[in-house]
């Protein structure tokens, strides 16, 4: 399963600045399980919000957001209150907001840090695109990771060894910078990229000892 | 005149660059140091270029210190974490090294040892804040040191792309370096001065001096070779006609070099001349540009 938890609500407060409208998503699958992300969680997220003078268009959960093809076909029927929002907040995994990114043309922020993908890549197969790094920064990356997509994993902009578009590791790669900044160019948030991101904490890329032994048969022996 | 100095006053700067040997063999590296003293204003010393193993950057730059010349200490996130790269600043300021240059560096698998890991715990902006906190007394940890670094802090950006993206990537880049604590910059190659001057015109609100990269020509393969291989180097097919016509292309290749730094004088603050091979031949350009 994908572990996740919520960011603290300040974060999620921050990364809103500036829209009034937000579109709320939940996954009913590991984010439902992880308390992060289900139907009671995107509740209560929409209660807050409103509380802050946020209006909410809609709110949805679906099962299950990694699914690229469920996203777009659960979400058409509420297409007038997803397009009406400014962003979707997503309350899931980062593999999950990265799915959202890649199937609606509109904001997407993170609600969520993943913290384990327990060796699954949800329904996306084919390419990695979580770390489970613990402090998601999918927000100010229009929800392509920067850990995943870019080579070196570089937080702050590309290395410049790009040729035509392509990472110097991997002529058939695309650079990950240059995906981002296509991206944030199309959704007109460019500004996003002028932010410094600071050093990370990579120790909360290991992952809990709770969670480590929450295999089956440490269950079992909890019994 | 030391290097930070002579960009202070507004000198046009000459800086340019040695790569340490693999081994423990020294003496080119000196008898380069004894040709370039009192010619340029500082060198930059390599830190595992292009990924391969060889001597250190700051083992270097001490040694150039004491043949008189003032080093620039390039350092690369490639191969250590925040621990280690603070601690090599410190190391490099006891040493008595001025100036540093961070940069993110080439990755292991284009170099020697491809099976190494990659390490890139910082990037290059990241480290260039992380020298302006020790500047002023503090580690990443937020600890104070005893005694802190005083720095003068670079950093490199690539000036001629070949997508608007990377174009605008390398400018949003360069602000944040700027923002971050970044007092110069040296540049990729650059052989197409118009191309440069629309770059210059970008990044001029940033208000710190940028030095252009020169890299001499050998020969029309080298040429090529770049142009297929390096990201943002490109060399113009008339240079490469006037590279195949010389009868020497060697002569040839400084003398492409010294007038691109002539061009270069009224648009930028400096030149950094990366002679890949043949820093011999640096005095050299620059008497064929006016500035020895």
């Amino acid at each position: 399963m994908v572990r996740s938890e919520q960011k603290p609500w300040e974060e999620i407060l921050a990364s809103l600045d500036g829209e009034k409208k937000v579109f709320v998503l939940g996954c009913d699958g590991c984010a439902n399980a992880s308390q992060s992300g289900g139907w009671p969680q995107v509740l209560a997220m929409k209660e807050l919000l409103e509380k802050a003078g946020k209006e909410v268009t809609g709110c949805t959960v679906i099962d299950f957001l990694c699914q690229k093809a469920l996203v777009a076909s659960r979400l058409r029927p509420l297409e007038e209150k997803v397009m009406e929002a400014d962003s979707l907040l997503v309350l899931t995994c980062g593999i999950g907001v990265q799915s959202v990114a890649a199937m609606v043309m509109k904001p997407v922020h993170p609600g969520c840090n993943t913290i384990s993908l327990g060796h699954t890549r949800g329904e996306w197969q084919g390419e990695e695109r979580c770390m489970e790094c613990g402090d998601c920064l999918l927000d100010y990356t229009g929800g392509i990771c920067p850990l995943t997509a870019c080579t070196k994993g570089l937080l702050n902009g590309p290395c410049g060894g790009a040729s035509n578009g392509k990472c110097e590791l991997a002529k058939e790669k695309d650079c990950g910078w240059e995906k981002i900044y296509q991206r944030l160019k199309e959704l007109g948030r460019l500004d996003r990229l002028r932010r410094f991101i600071p050093p990370k904490d990579y120790n909360k890329m290991r992952p809990k000892v709770e969670i480590l032994s929450t295999s089956l048969w440490a269950l079992e022996q909890k019994g | 005149m030391a290097f930070k100095e002579a960009l202070q006053e507004g000198k046009f700067v000459i800086t340019t660059e040695v790569g340490p040997l693999k081994g423990t063999d020294t003496r080119e590296i000196e008898e380069v140091a004894h040709l370039l003293r009192g010619k340029v204003d500082g060198v930059n010393v390599t830190d595992q270029q292009s990924a391969v193993m060889r001597l250190g950057s700051l083992a270097t730059c001490h040694l150039l210190i004491e043949k008189g010349l003032d080093p620039i200490f390039q350092m690369t996130c490639r191969d250590r974490n925040r621990i280690a790269l603070q601690s090599d600043l410190l190391n490099a300021h006891v040493l008595g090294v001025k100036n540093v240059l961070a940069i993110t560096g080439d990755f292991p698998t284009l170099g020697d040892h491809p099976d190494a890991k990659a390490v890139y715990d910082l990037d290059s902006v990241q480290l260039v804040w992380t020298i302006n906190r020790m500047n002023e007394g503090y580690d990443l940890a937020g600890n104070q040191l005893q005694g802190k670094t005083d720095f003068f802090v670079g950093a490199v950006v690539t000036p001629i792309t070949d997508t608007e993206a990377a174009f605008e990537l390398q400018l949003i880049k360069m602000e944040k370096k700027v923002e971050a604590g970044a007092r110069f910059f040296q540049t990729q190659a650059v052989y197409d001065v118009d191309a440069f001057a629309r770059f210059v015109r970008r990044a001029e609100g940033f208000g710190v001096p940028i030095l252009a990269g020169i890299i001499p020509l050998k020969s029309v393969g080298m040429a090529r070779y770049m142009n297929k291989n390096v990201a943002g180097v490109f060399v113009p097919e008339h240079l490469i006609e006037e590279m195949s016509r010389a009868e020497e292309k060697a002569k040839k290749g400084l003398e492409i070099a010294a007038q691109l730094i002539k061009d270069l004088r009224d648009i930028c603050q400096g030149v950094h001349i990366m002679a890949i091979g043949w820093e011999k031949k640096v005095p050299e350009i620059l008497e064929m540009a006016g500035l020895a």
